[in-house]
């Protein structure tokens, strides 16, 4: 796994892009569709207007956050897949708190909202990380399991406690716990932009303070490297998975408070997952697991997901294309070595012609 | 009296709902063994029901009948095996990692098809099936034995056939010369390279019968539960196939068993009507239960699991 993760090449990922972005052309063009006109479509979408910029936006927000969160695990060699749970229990908690305590000022209740999705994701994730510490059970598993039983727990609470009477969702949450600012909101003609961009921001900031200026974020990363090696210079390979796993479940659930303290003011019951922790492995892997890398990612994937929408009412090209180009971009980057492959035969043709001039 | 005739219908129900888990967790069973992670167990699953739900349809269109659930069923393997060469190819051709690369199903599955049924059939899920249905077929004379024959031996011809392949899992398993090799494969992939056997052969071959199996696993959904395929069809079955297969320790017989009794679980909803003393039990936490119970054994709590010892690691002639 870290020989895919360690690489800091930015050819990989292009390529990788560039093939997926292809790959989703011949869908299209199996299904009958013009992938020019569409992939037009999709790049004008977002760009046609400044609410649409900012929509875009609000789809790249929590994708950052899942994105850091898979890869701050993946820095101590661990595969947090659990990232979806994480963020449903970090959303359950926010939307709690949120609804409850509306008797507090704004400037407690919300960020108290916003620190209590931190603590539950936080400790969804470091139940896993103790799991592998203290059992040796690997997190792939565990977590996989976490993201169902938040997934019943989250619509649990939500149901028994939180329903609003005729509706499928939460009370909404007081104002006092909104991430909604009117500036923000105006700044984007009435989009869904809110403080949760902010918050992304510095958890990017903080993602790269931790891991490489601190000297907690050297052992995180020695264990990630290689934790014999870490092991024998003397650093606490157990607690560093744990630390690792808590820190990855923060972010995860940080990007479920903007989902019900931001984005939608309540929590629905969910039948399925938001899709958002899966991409988030999307996001830290085309991204190198490094903060700028991820950053861009989640541009790119928030961009393409929400200018997914303009393909479909302009070209009719149905909204799944989306997820299909994701999950080849990341088979290419997974499986880079298939590159080699696909250059193989251009570059002996060049050779020949080498030859003969 | 009364409440053995209940328990003999709601063994069978949940061997309704335990079907396409056993067929899916004796798939993960081939793959896992011979060394290959597979958590696209889900997405794999996800190609079969698509599968069966496309080629049912045109069946029955053609005037099948029927037959026509047995063409899908078939298309569903054919189809489970091709689209798992997408995670053998990536996962064992070039090294890339196992869980990214069943990852990479999942999404791919849910996306393509949904994608694909949008363009056939113009709507979010294929046409409902009516002949192609599956029915319940009574074996004769067993069938009459109270209880016994209410619970086991009136089923979906599906429910028999996985129970053959569990069998034919175990005898291939642990009878045969391929079983040892893919096993061994999963344990210590060198050793089988000494002895001159193809390692990557037999990882290709255990992820592709996982494929066709899950893909069978898939079309048992649509075939016997839900008439039509569509984004939610599968919703997390294949994710407790793979819990099953965890639960059931990596052995056939081990896998059944957890699947049956996650068939049970996920039936519960329609046990808690039955009794007065379970409707207090909310359904979530009926549902929660086979994700709990994985991770008690895995944790040791109940048992202990040892997973293949290779699993997970592609295999590299030239490492040491």
């Amino acid at each position: 796994m870290n020989k895919i993760f360690a690489k800091q090449s930015i050819v990989v990922p292009i390529v990788s892009i560039f093939l997926g972005l292809m790959f989703g052309a011949i869908v299209m063009l199996a299904g009958g569709y013009n992938p020019i006109t569409a992939y037009n479509a999709l790049v004008s979408e977002i760009f046609s207007s400044r609410y649409n910029i900012g929509e875009t936006i609000a789809n790249i927000t929590p994708l950052i956050l899942t994105g850091l969160a898979v890869a701050f695990a993946f820095r101590t060699g661990l595969f947090n897949i659990g990232v979806e749970g994480q963020l449903i229990v970090g959303m359950t908690a926010a939307t709690i708190v949120g609804i409850e305590f509306g008797y507090l000022p704004w400037f407690v209740h919300m960020p108290l909202s916003v620190i209590a999705a931190a603590l539950a994701g936080g400790l969804w994730g470091g139940l896993a990380g103790y799991l592998k510490a203290s059992r040796g059970v690997n997190e792939v598993i565990t977590t996989i399991m976490l993201n169902f039983i938040a997934l019943y727990l989250g619509n649990y609470l939500i149901k028994a406690f939180y329903l609003e009477p005729g509706t499928a969702r939460s009370y909404k949450i007081e104002d006092s716990a909104s991430l909604r600012t009117d500036w923000m909101t105006n700044l984007f003609d009435g989009a869904r932009v809110d403080l949760g961009l902010i918050i992304a921001l510095i958890a990017v900031i903080a993602f790269y303070i931790i891991l490489w200026k601190t000297k907690q974020g050297f052992e995180l990363r020695a264990v990630g490297l290689n934790h014999h090696a870490a092991k024998n210079a003397g650093i606490n390979v157990n607690s560093n998975v744990v630390k690792a796993m808590f820190i990855s479940g923060m972010l995860a659930g940080l990007a479920g408070a903007t989902r019900s303290l931001g984005l939608f003011d309540a929590q629905t019951i969910a039948a399925a997952y938001t899709g958002l922790g899966f991409d988030g492995i999307a996001v830290a892997l085309l991204g190198g697991n490094g903060a700028i890398g991820i950053v861009l990612a989640a541009t790119l994937f928030g961009s393409l997901k929400f200018g997914g929408g303009g393909m479909n009412y302009v070209e009719g090209v149905p909204n799944e294309i989306i997820n299909v180009v994701i999950a080849s971009v990341i088979f290419f980057v997974a499986a880079n070595g298939i590159f080699k492959l696909i250059i193989k035969p251009f570059k002996a043709k060049r050779k020949q012609k080498g030859a003969a001039s | 009296m009364e409440i053995l005739a209940q328990l003999g219908s709601i063994t069978n129900q949940s061997l309704v709902f335990a079907t396409a888990l056993i067929f899916t967790a004796m798939g993960g069973i081939f793959s896992e063994r011979s060394g290959v992670i597979n958590i696209g167990l889900e997405g794999l699953m996800i190609t079969g029901a698509f599968a069966a739900g496309v080629t049912a349809y045109y069946a029955e269109a053609a005037g099948l009948g029927g037959f026509s659930a047995y063409v899908a069923l078939l298309a569903a393997f054919l189809f489970g095996v091709i689209f798992s060469l997408i995670h053998a190819v990536a996962s064992i051709t070039f090294k890339a990692d196992q869980v990214v690369s069943g990852v990479v199903i999942n999404l791919l599955a849910l996306g393509g098809t949904v994608y694909a049924v949008k363009l056939i059939f113009d709507s979010a899920q294929t046409d409902t099936l009516n002949d192609a249905m599956l029915t319940k077929v009574s074996i004769p004379y067993l069938s009459d034995i109270p209880f016994i024959g209410t619970a086991l031996f009136k089923a979906y011809p599906t429910t028999y056939i996985a129970l053959i392949i569990v069998l034919i899992t175990f005898y291939l398993l642990y009878r045969t010369p391929f079983g040892l090799r893919l096993r061994a494969a999963g344990e210590h992939p060198s050793s089988v390279d000494t002895v001159g056997v193809n390692v990557f052969t037999l990882r290709y071959l255990g992820v592709m019968i996982s494929g066709g199996l899950a893909g069978l696993g898939g079309a048992t959904l649509v075939l016997t539960t839900t008439s039509s395929f569509a984004a939610n069809t599968v919703s997390g079955q294949g994710f407790i196939a793979l819990a099953a297969m965890i639960f059931g320790k990596w052995h056939p017989v081990g896998a059944l068993g957890a699947a049956f009794f996650f068939g049970i679980a996920q039936n519960m909803t329609n046990v808690v009507k039955l009794y007065e003393w379970s409707s207090g039990i909310p359904e979530e936490f009926m549902y929660m239960l086979p994700y709990v119970l994985t991770i008690l054994v895995l944790a040791g709590l109940v048992g202990k699991a040892y997973p293949p010892k290779a699993l997970g690691e592609p295999y590299d002639a030239g490492k040491r």
